[in-house]
């Protein structure tokens, strides 16, 4: 078995290799500018173009027309939520979106708060999913745009998205996914969810980094953003700068091999990662975060009270994993996602984020609850709130000197 | 983040992890930092003839400098008088264990642990508590 195990892949995941095998040629004798129109090594790579183009949209339901290809989901949301910003000021400029969101969606909102936009950042229920009639409350009819993920990097729960879409459209509002976690991974059509934008990316499906997708709906209604950035005039005008072509094919490739393989493989997956969670869940103390039945088939996001997240990825330094507390800095910020569930600092500052993935086996699932269990009863055996919980104090009761 | 080696052998291998009797005047307990910040530290003492420090533990809850930095004190601490121990400083647990400018915080909580468990004693034995320089808010 491979050391240390990766269990990590909400962040990143492994190029699949058969997506290298079709993306290689792409590097050396098919090296052409996508954009070249006169002459064979350009046609050549636009062929290529193309045929990831298709990959991609039978992947979403959408026709090629409507895939923009950016560097990655970072650009695709903040040409989407900045581009409809831009194109459709003249109607209003309220946006909404969520508290759980990624930095790329939330410091984009930030932003355009500085240039006049309104913001609404909506709260979530204690599972992670937000509360429709809250939505549907805040809709105003300056509202352009409702951004909303589709599935959480941090504890996986999937948002009701079409529910969503249908209370956008009812007050007139376009609404845009990031979809980065959830495509590829479970079935996302933008036309049966209503996505009329929609960001993703294709290092965390196998494919490689440094290139990603904005959906961007021509029908019903037909959707226009404002470039970003200047120059060629590439992807209908909407992001200009020369094709990523390797990647590209790369992506069109990562789409095709998940949307063949995405039934049985999240099945697999869920039934992994249920192995692990139920396992860890019956140690004392340890909680799962986030709504357990609308979410993502290979994320786990459990806290295990008592000890701290990172002490505890240090303890388990053959599993790659990724932890709510982030002790690096004088303020220890645990995650803003799971903070926003109403979890206490010090149970979001004790949480693991498991993330499975294609190339994550049944041997080092259970090598990884091994790994786990021990490291927290290690740390639990040094841990002075573990022996005063076990003496019965309580610790909300104390008076702690804050530093 | 990659750790030093000591920092890695202090926290696969804890020094002087446990408890001592918190009742007995012998004892100085110090109780620092909050769960909610990430980081708790226990330190006790026990003090013999002579105000000569006997035996050190610690439990620390909190990431692996943080740990390291409690083990390290209480290996410091054995065999020194309390004016000895008092003269720790947060910047020499920094040296010996190469802790990277963001990890700084847990040794100056193992230092305010130190002089926490050092005043627990003393007030215990009616001495006067030392006033702490607050060197970090």
């Amino acid at each position: 078995m491979k050391q240390p195990i990766y269990l990590d892949n909400n962040a990143t995941t492994p190029l699949d290799p058969r997506v290298l095998e079709a993306m290689l040629p792409y590097f050396t004798e098919k090296f052409g500018n996508a954009a070249s129109r006169n002459h064979a090594f350009g046609w050549v790579a636009e062929e290529g173009v193309d045929y990831a183009r298709e990959q991609v949209a039978k992947l979403i339901g959408c026709t090629e027309k409507e895939i923009i290809f950016t560097s990655g989901a970072t650009e695709a949301d903040n040409l989407g939520i900045k581009g409809v910003f831009e194109m459709y000021k003249e109607k209003g400029n309220h946006i909404i979106t969520a508290v759980t969101e990624h930095k790329a969606v939330l410091d984009t909102c930030k932003h355009l708060e500085k240039n006049g936009a309104r913001v609404t950042y909506l709260g979530v229920k204690e599972d992670g999913l937000i509360d429709l009639a809250e939505l549907e409350a805040a809709m105003t009819p300056e509202t352009i745009l409702v951004s909303i993920m589709y599935g959480n990097n941090e504890i996986g729960v999937i948002q009701p998205v079409k529910e969503i879409a249908a209370i956008a459209h009812k007050h007139g509002a376009l609404f845009m996914t990031d979809a980065t976690q959830a495509v590829g991974k479970i079935p996302v059509d933008v036309n049966t969810d209503g996505i009329d934008l929609m960001a993703f990316s294709a290092h965390k499906m196998y494919g490689p980094k440094g290139v990603g997708v904005l959906y961007v709906r021509r029908k019903n209604p037909r959707v226009k953003v404002t470039a970003q950035m200047d120059g060629g005039g590439h992807e209908r005008g909407m992001r200009s700068g020369t094709l990523n072509v390797p990647g590209i094919v790369g992506l069109g490739k990562a789409c095709e091999l998940c949307r063949l393989e995405m039934e049985s493989e999240s099945v697999r997956l869920a039934a992994l990662r249920d192995k692990l969670e139920t396992t860890l869940n019956k140690m004392e103390e340890s909680y799962v975060n986030g709504n357990t039945q609308h979410r993502l088939p290979h994320v786990a996001n459990i806290s295990f009270k008592y000890v701290e997240g990172e002490g505890l990825m240090m303890a388990m330094s053959d599993l790659a994993v990724s932890s709510g507390s982030a002790c690096t800095s004088a303020s220890l910020e645990p995650s803003y996602v799971l903070k926003s569930l109403g979890l206490s600092d010090d149970l979001a500052h004790s949480s693991i984020r498991y993330g499975l993935g294609r190339f994550t086996t049944e041997a080092e699932i259970d090598q990884a609850i091994e790994v786990t269990q021990k490291a927290v009863n290690h740390l639990r055996e040094l841990s002075p709130l573990w022996e005063m919980f076990k003496e019965g104090i309580d610790l909300s009761k104390i008076e702690w000197a804050e530093h | 983040m990659a750790y030093s080696e000591k920092v890695i052998d202090h926290y696969n291998n804890p020094r002087n992890v446990g408890t001592l009797n918190k009742d007995s005047k012998f004892v100085g307990t110090g109780l620092v930092g909050a769960p909610e910040c990430g980081d708790v530290m226990r330190l006790q003492i026990e003090v013999g003839e002579d105000n000569v420090i006997t035996d050190a533990k610690f439990k620390t809850f909190g990431c692996g400098s943080a740990i390291a930095s409690s083990s390290l004190a209480t290996e410091w601490l054995k065999g020194k008088t309390i004016d000895e121990a008092l003269s720790i400083d947060n910047m020499d647990i920094v040296e010996e264990l190469a802790l990277p400018p963001v990890k700084i915080h847990c040794s100056v909580l193992a230092e305010d642990a130190i002089k926490s468990a050092i005043n627990d004693y003393r007030v215990k034995n009616g001495l006067e508590a030392i006033v702490l320089e607050k060197s970090h808010h």
